[in-house]
């Protein structure tokens, strides 16, 4: 049915999402479809026809740009939904209002591992293919969990081990995805570029690095040596808490292995400092040559099915679909053509900053289209507050979200994965065709039909157009999506980007030009990133000893609105991760509700205990918001480069309960 | 291959079991305390995981000292090994010899198969009942099970003890008369003090699963000779040594002539052994009769590396016995065969995968290989040669199938002893995946004369087709049961007679050839020659060489009954004909043996018995029919209101079938 299906996972962790109401009770809530507009009156919504909602929503924001000018518009879009549902959110935003303001739940996991990529080699992608994990003869997974966030992914990853690939992991706790590895380490939280760097070092001072690799395709090797030169193993191991002699054995092993890949998520990428630890891991692919090779690469694992497409569309602030970028006048140029406007020379602002700005009202209206950034976002108070401030907040879904409850107007949205045509990319760059398997319920319309709706109410003139349509328009102003038609997909089950041409297919690994003898076909060389460590923003203390990280479990999917309507064996609702020896020093049993207090907030939870975790170190999920909202102890210091918050690391107390949990029980 | 462990643990006892098959634990996170470096650093993967084919080992490692398989004890094995326990669980609970409840430390299998049923096995079964509760009961200080085939006929009825402790012991009592059965039927003794070992030739001089000394207040166990009524017979070629030498000295076995063969093959070179058994003719003494040396070239020829041999000491098959009596008398000729089989199919390890339920067997295989090793006949650089081979020995856990020559990959690899289809064939991808040679014990003993004669000698003994000495284990009525070596070409005839005949006022009514998956022939057809062509024209098979009588007071109902109850406990259930069919095949012959009539049940017998044959994955399935249809059509059993003759040769030869 859904083509997608069979190469993506619908799975990611921490983002916005998409919730019906649910009681707290309950974790497996029945999903309620929104059906009907909803208008805000009297502050309260109430049902209304489509004509009034839309002439509401319309005059709202063409209101806000009269007054306050278009860049006080901004568009949150959904990575879930297909390219071209994307691709006309950022047209809308583009064309109909005239900003770049648009952005989407990207921010919250791949921003950095996009940002840090294009850094490195002038494009955000994944460079390998699935199938070449599974022809390498080394995996690292660093500060991921595939097995239970991407288990599409990790079947490729096993079929690589049951060839004979060895598997490296690294993450603070033993995870399942560590228990199928040859060496797990476990590292202390946000001590990866520390561990990177000694990775390196060691590779340089066992005269191991790739010298035909680093001459020809690299710049800043000495600075790099220079950066990396204090991290011994002895002092990578002080900082990190992995023995130096694992260490080294993960350095000899990368750096001797004939093909190698290097994969990470959000353990990444979920820090304040999310693109420099993306940009130490690269460090290590340029020093060891494996990128640009059949077998050889690095791999940011996506977790929403469509997180790559949204970005490539143009659905963020600084880059036009097909990553090109915004303040190349020679890029805007053909857009300014085909859609008769000027599209302005700056970046807009992520979803971070969208956020920041509705504080100091310069951001006045805001368009959210499938996303759920009151429950996703850190700090929860915070994110309402703000979005109540705003002059105008429209949200369209299909279920009526925490966000959607505190709109002006409410558009009953399609589910765009299987009630509409369209097209997805996968992780490993692979567009496929998804065709339209449902009707949307009596009441519920299609995405795109709505935007065409409210352009029309706001002076364009836009025909609702087929899907195909917006993907041949795409496709004229993309060259990396110029060869793929919707014949073209549809015979070859999917083509990877770039693919220029309809004649030609390219490899499906990229930078092989980094390879080339010659300097020219080689273009420009990869810089190293010289990045240094920033330990986490939220400091472990007397008060707040132990470190809380977050990330998903295998039968849940986010806040928990696409999995939580579906009954699973494994579900015990939102759990506090706990060692045994911190839990007989709290003298806590697995089961127990324990309060969990941060800078922020406090939380009660149940806690499991696992030997998983060590002594010090905690892990909770967003599964369960209405249960657990792990959100208020999560702190929203946020990566500056890429915006994305610092998820995987917050300082928190833990105290028993039991008591004061059996009083309020019997209360209520 | 997520890991969910039980919250229990095992007691020291178990764990000390496990550790001494698989060594100490190296950190918290595979079952040992959990230390500072553990929560930084776990190696596993592909170590650990390759480990898998340790669970086996593992399991009779607990099962031997506690005498069943704790939750504790399974989940520290499961940790050890980074196996699921509900996998483990699933391996576990294949096998008859393990328990997963709490039972005691002694069990008495009784055996009440073909021989023994009908040599009176009944009444030990009723006084087993009265003394210790119906099978099974874990009420009293042993338990007991009815038992398919020990593998003593010769000496029918039989009874094997098994205690658990440190070490493990052992008793044997047959034939077994009533006050035999009640010395294995007391309680569990405790441990006596472990005899300390001495090299004196008559003491394993190595450390042996099951201790040397029978259980206390039993009797000893006759020695293997006594299983060959004329042992020491100039003819033997094969069983020459059983009775001549003492079967726990190597000296003995060298002063016998033994290691010549090997000497031998290291001087002909790998293609120079293969030539020679080409030559022989020789083909396997398993059930299947493929010839051997076409099975060690292809495994020879395989680009792909490393290659196994396997030695299939299973030996389960009903009424067989003669595999026993070579490794109990003669163990020393086995490991010298297999060594000359590794060396000529280009194998470093050799599995010696023997039967659960051969204790002295595997007591005097574990001594042979520790002596071997000691003198460098095992090990690097065999003889000098730069040749190295080495040989563990698997133990069976009581599951008939896993004689099958797929089924045996899997219990040794650590899962389910399930069959594999094939193609691929063994020798393409047989143990671990890599090219493996299975052979039966008798047929690698072959391989001796083969050298020692050459090939074209050994062929010039028997007939045309089926060359050289062939083992037969004679059981049932005859005056003198037991294993007896014949140049093929004899008839059955010339074997009875051999036996001595049948006693005065006894006459034949029927004789089962090749065991349960075998066929019956009538007291009238004793010139069949006992050659493989031979069989096969008369309808019948040799299969693993059994030939029990049963004379004019056996209840041959009831041992179809027995013969069909056989096959439906030994299902591995992987596939519907067979699963389904041996349960619908007892039934009726239940209702059959009740009176039910013939003319309804019959057409349902041939039903389901085609279906077994046609459809069945392996060769269990596909014989399970073979007795009783040759009872109906042969022996002319439930014939009064049906009978049919089929004609011999409709019948795909059971040889096919394995
Ligand atoms: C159900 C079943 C059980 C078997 N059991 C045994 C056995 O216990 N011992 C044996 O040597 N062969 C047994 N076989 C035959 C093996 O599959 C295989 O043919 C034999 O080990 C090959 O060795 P050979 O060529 O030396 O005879 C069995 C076959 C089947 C179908
Ligand atoms: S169809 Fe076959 S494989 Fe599937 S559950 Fe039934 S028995 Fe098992
Ligand atoms: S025929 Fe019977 S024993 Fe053989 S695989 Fe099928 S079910 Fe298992
Ligand atoms: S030992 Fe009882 S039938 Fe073989």
């Amino acid at each position: 049915m859904v083509t997608a299906h069979a190469h993506e996972p619908f799975t990611k962790k921490a983002t916005n999402t998409k919730r019906g109401h649910m009681r707290s009770d309950d974790l497996s809530a029945p999903l309620d479809r929104l059906t009907r507009p909803l208008v805000r009156e009297h502050g309260e919504l109430r049902p209304a026809t489509w004509d009034e909602a839309l002439d509401r929503a319309a005059a709202g924001f063409r209101q806000g740009v009269e007054r306050h000018g278009p860049n006080s518009f901004g568009m949150l879009s959904c990575a879930r939904a297909t390219n071209e549902m994307n691709f006309m959110a950022q047209k809308f935003a583009r064309v109909v209002v005239g900003t770049n303001n648009v952005d989407s739940c990207n921010r919250t996991c791949h921003a950095p591992s996009v940002a840090g990529l294009a850094a490195a080699f002038g494009s955000g992608g994944g460079t390998s293919s699935y199938t070449e994990i599974e022809d390498t003869d080394l995996i690292i997974i660093w500060g991921g969990n595939p097995r239970f966030a991407h288990p599409i992914f990790f079947q490729h990853v096993l079929k690589g081990v049951h060839r004979g690939a060895k598997l490296f992991v690294v993450d603070p706790r033993r995870t399942s995805t560590a228990e199928w590895a040859d060496r797990w380490l476990g590292l202390n939280v946000g001590t990866d570029i520390p561990l990177a760097h000694a990775v390196g070092r060691e590779i340089l001072h066992a005269g191991l690095a790739n010298e035909t690799f680093v001459e020809r395709a690299t710049t800043g090797l000495d600075e790099y040596r220079e950066l990396v030169e204090p991290w011994t193993l002895a002092a990578a191991e002080a900082e990190t808490g992995v023995p130096a002699e694992a260490i080294r054995e993960m350095a000899h092993a990368y750096a001797r292995a004939e093909r190698a890949q290097l994969c990470w998520t959000l353990g990444i990428t979920e820090h304040h400092n999310a693109t420099d630890n993306v940009r130490a891991l690269i460090n290590l692919s340029l020093l060891t040559g494996h990128v640009g090779r059949h077998g050889a690469g690095l791999n940011p694992l996506r977790g929403q099915n469509n997180v790559q497409g949204g970005g490539d569309m143009g659905a963020i602030p600084d880059r036009l679909v097909g990553f090109q970028d915004i303040l190349d006048p020679e890029v805007r140029a053909p857009f300014e053509r085909l859609w008769g406007r000027p599209i302005q020379g700056t970046k807009g602002k992520t979803l971070t900053q969208m956020f920041e700005s509705m504080e100091s009202q310069e951001l006045r209206t805001l368009y959210v289209i499938g996303e759920n950034p009151v429950q996703s976002e850190p700090e929860t108070h915070k994110t309402t507050g703000r979005l109540r401030s705003l002059d105008h907040l429209v949200v369209q879904d299909i279920f009526l979200t925490r966000t959607a409850e505190l709109a002006d107007v409410v558009l009953p949205a399609s589910a765009s994965w299987c009630e509409s045509d369209g097209t997805f990319t996968n992780s490993e760059r692979r567009v496929q065709l998804v065709r339209k398997a449902l009707d949307p319920p009596e009441g519920a319309r299609d995405d795109i039909e709505i935007m065409c709706e409210l352009a029309n109410r706001m002076g364009q003139e836009w025909e609702r157009p087929s899907a195909e349509d917006i993907w041949n328009e795409v496709r004229s102003l993309s060259p990396m999506h110029r060869g793929m038609s919707y014949a073209r997909l549809a015979e070859l089950s999917g083509i990877q980007w770039p693919c220029y041409s309809e004649d030609e297919l390219e490899p499906s690994y990229l930078h092989s030009r980094l390879w080339s003898e010659d300097p020219e076909e080689r273009g420009e060389p990869a810089p190293f990133g010289i990045v240094g460590h920033s330990p986490p923003v939220d400091l472990l203390d007397e008060d707040f000893p132990f470190r809380l990280t977050t990330g998903r479990r295998l039968d849940d999917y986010n806040t928990g609105v696409q999995t939580s309507g579906f009954s699973s064996p494994l579900r015990r609702g939102e759990l506090l991760d706990l060692s045994p020896e911190d839990a007989a020093k709290l003298g806590v049993k697995d089961g127990e509700t324990v309060r969990v207090t941060s800078r922020r907030g406090s939380v009660l939870t149940p806690v499991s205990v696992t030997e998983a975790m060590r002594p010090g170190l905690v892990f909770m999920t967003f599964h369960f918001p209405d249960q657990v909202d792990t959100q208020m102890l999560t702190i929203d210091a946020t990566d500056p480069i890429a915006g994305t918050a610092e998820y995987k690391a917050a300082a928190v107390r833990i105290e028993r309960v039991e008591e004061e949990a059996r009083v309020s029980a019997a209360a209520s | 291959m997520d890991l969910k462990f039980l919250d229990e643990a095992p007691t020291t006892a178990e764990r000390e079991a496990v550790d001494s098959v698989l060594g100490p634990p190296e950190s918290g996170w595979d079952g040992g305390t959990r230390q500072d470096t553990d929560l930084r650093y776990a190696r596993g993967g592909h170590t650990a995981r390759d480990q898998r084919d340790m669970l086996l080992p593992a399991l009779h490692a607990v099962n031997d000292r506690v005498g069943w398989i704790s939750r504790g004890a399974l989940d520290h094995i499961c940790r050890r090994l980074t196996v699921p326990p509900a996998e483990a669980y699933a391996v576990a609970s294949f096998y008859a010899m393990f328990a997963m409840h709490e039972r005691p430390r002694r069990v008495v299998h009784l055996c009440t198969d073909i021989a023994c049923a009908a040599a009176g096995s009944s009444g030990l079964r009723d006084r087993m009942v009265e003394r210790l509760g119906p099978p099974g009961s874990t009420e009293g200080g042993t338990t007991w099970h009815e038992s398919p085939c020990l593998g003593m006929c010769e000496r029918a009825p039989a009874a094997l003890a098994l205690q658990a402790g440190d070490p493990a012991r052992y008793a044997v009592a047959a034939p077994a008369g009533p006050d035999d059965l009640d010395a294995l039927a007391e309680s569990a003794s405790a441990d006596g003090p472990v005899a300390p070992s001495e090299g004196n030739g008559h003491r394993p001089a190595v450390r042996t699963t099951y201790g040397a000394d029978p259980l206390p207040g039993t009797a000893p166990e006759a020695d293997a000779a006594s299983a060959v009524p004329d042992a020491g017979s100039p003819d033997h070629v094969l069983l020459r040594r059983i009775g001549r030498v003492d079967p726990l000295s190597l000296d003995d076995y060298r002063a016998e002539g033994g290691y010549a063969a090997l000497r031998e093959a290291l001087r002909l070179g790998p293609a120079g052994v293969l030539r020679e058994v080409n030559d022989s003719g020789l083909v396997g003494r398993g059930g299947a009769a493929f010839p051997t040396g076409r099975k060690w070239s292809a495994t020879a020829q395989q680009p792909d590396a490393p290659h196994y041999l396997v030695c299939n000491a299973d030996e389960s098959e009903p009424g067989t016995f003669k595999d026993r009596v070579l490794m109990e008398g003669d163990p020393f000729s086995l490991v010298e065969a297999m060594t000359i089989a590794g060396y000529a199919i280009g194998a470093q390890t050799g599995y010696l995968y023997i039967r659960g339920e051969y204790p002295r067997a595997l007591r005097h295989l574990e001594n042979a290989l520790a002596l071997a090793r000691e003198r460098d006949l095992l090990g690097t650089d065999i003889m000098g040669s730069g040749f190295s081979f080495d040989i563990e020995i698997r133990r069976g856990a009581g599951a008939y199938i896993c004689g099958e020559e797929t089924a045996i990959f899997g219990s040794i690899e650590g899962q389910r002893g399930e069959p594999r289809s094939k193609p691929p064939f063994p020798v393409e991808k047989g143990l671990f995946g890599k090219p493996t040679a299975v052979n039966n014990v008798e047929t690698l003993v072959n391989v001796l004369p083969v050298l020692l004669m050459g090939g074209p000698a050994y062929a010039a003994v028997g007939t045309e087709k089926s060359t050289g000495p062939k083992l037969f284990c004679l059981s049932g009525g005859v005056r003198r049961p037991g294993l007896y070596e014949m140049p093929f070409g004899a008839t059955l005839r010339d074997l009875v007679e051999a036996a001595g005949g049948m006693p005065e006022g006894r006459s034949i009514r029927a004789i089962l050839l090749g065991g349960a998956a075998g066929t019956f022939v009538r007291g009238d057809e004793l010139d069949i020659p006992l050659t493989f062509e031979g069989a096969r024209e008369a309808g019948t098979s040799l299969g693993s060489g059994v030939v029990l009588v049963l004379d004019d007071t056996a209840d041959l109902a009831s041992t179809l009954v027995r013969v069909a109850a056989f096959f439906r406990d030994e299902s591995c259930g992987q596939c519907v004909p067979c699963r389904v069919g041996t349960v619908r095949q007892e039934e009726s012959l239940l209702r059959l043996r009740a009176g039910a009539s013939p003319a309804q049940e019959l057409p349902l017998l041939r039903e389901v018995g085609q279906a077994m044959r046609d459809a069945s994955i392996c060769g269990l399935g596909q014989t399970a029919w073979n007795a009783v249809e040759s009872a109906i059509d042969r022996l002319g059993l439930f014939s009064e209101d049906t009978h049919q003759t089929a004609a011999p040769g409709d019948r795909p030869a059971t040889e096919e079938a394995r």
